[in-house]
């Protein structure tokens, strides 16, 4: 039972990952639903910096972690977008896994209720 | 080049709405940790572990819904039939924060807002959807599609309509409201109906796979018989 747990989540990180490093470079380049809401009001040249009007996007400011290796799902360094885009992609399916399951992983209840194996009892409290 | 930012950026909504939403989002995520603990054992932890890598990825898969603008999942929906309502916002969270602290997209400051649109809004709208859909829909596979897909499309509204009121609140330009509620609504409906067939192909998927592991499948079917005080004769029966 243990041992299928492991074989679906296993598939479907692999799933998560051919995903987010091979599919997405055929995603959509234009804006989502809110950032065209944000542009909405004012008009832009071919390199995209606004030219007038008045929109939301006027006011936005830099991202406090815009020089971020990861900043913008790229991998500094790498010029090849598929490259750069995919595994930027499966690294942070790699992270959001580990930490966001490694998190729930830590704060689980530790089963007294329908649980039988206690062995796992011994885990790190660090 | 995915040079598009698809989270509320710094300075659109102005700091003080940030701020308070911030708090929000913080209390929230405080009561989900609680109550969603009940809910945690040693079977749903790395199953959300997945969830939260799982939305992730498919939020990279931009799909074009009109001329020029596109969307993406936000998983809330997705997030509360598999894992729960909970578990679910905590997972939406996880990676709203991955995405800002590593990949830079939804600023530092919004970052209250993006959580409390789509991570606590969202996923109760979804929730409140998907709970109700399920008295009346049957708890198959395709039940449980139909389920998300529906309660997809509400909870992708309705968390656009939540940064509306935000902006309402504390945006930082001026812009006629109704404009921007309609052109984010009138998107968004458009990327429910994307959200809403890639959640619902992938739970019906999980559904049929391992229906053990969709939570509200197992949810519903231990609470429908032991709490029914007048139990009226409903007459859907297969």
């Amino acid at each position: 039972m243990k041992k299928r747990l492991g074989w679906f989540i296993a598939g479907g990180l692999l799933v998560a990952a051919l995903l987010a490093g091979v599919v997405s470079s055929f995603a959509s380049s234009s804006p989502d639903g809110l950032d065209a809401t944000a542009r909405q009001g004012c008009t832009f040249d071919a390199d995209d910096n606004i030219t007038g009007g008045t929109c939301m996007l006027q006011q936005e400011q830099d991202h406090q972690l815009k020089d971020s290796p990861l900043a913008d799902y790229g991998i500094k360094g790498i010029d090849n977008e598929f490259l750069s885009t995919g595994l930027s992609g499966v690294l942070g399916v790699a992270v959001t896994f580990a930490i966001g399951g490694g998190v729930f992983w830590l704060v689980r209840r530790r089963g007294h209720h329908e649980q039988k194996s206690d062995s796992a009892a011994g885990s790190a409290s660090a | 080049m995915n040079g598009v930012a698809m989270h509320i950026a710094n300075g659109i909504v102005n700091a003080q709405v940030s701020a308070v939403a911030a708090a929000v989002a913080a209390a929230a995520l405080a009561i989900c940790v609680w109550r969603g603990r009940a809910d945690l054992d040693d079977r749903l932890a790395p199953m959300a572990g997945l969830v939260a890598a799982f939305i992730f990825a498919v939020q990279m898969l931009n799909f074009q819904v009109l001329p020029g603008v596109s969307g993406h999942l936000l998983g809330g929906t997705l997030a509360v039939v598999l894992v729960g309502p909970w578990v679910g916002a905590l997972c939406v969270s996880t990676v709203l924060i991955i995405q800002c602290l590593l990949f830079a997209d939804g600023g530092l400051t919004a970052l209250g807002l993006n959580i409390t649109n789509m991570a606590v809004i969202g996923t109760a709208a979804g929730y409140l959807l998907v709970a109700g859909l399920l008295r009346l829909l049957p708890k198959t596979p395709r039940g449980v599609a139909v389920t998300t897909f529906i309660a997809s499309i509400v909870s992708v509204v309705v968390a656009s309509q939540a940064f509306v009121l935000e902006y309402a609140l504390g945006g930082t330009t001026q812009l006629s409201l109704a404009t921007i509620a309609g052109s984010m609504a009138g998107a968004h409906i458009l990327i429910g109906i994307g959200e809403g067939l890639i959640a619902a192909v992938t739970v019906a998927t999980v559904a049929r796979v391992r229906p053990d592991l969709v939570y509200a499948l197992r949810r519903f079917r231990n609470a429908r018989p032991a709490v029914t005080p007048a139990t009226k004769t409903v007459g859907v029966q297969a």
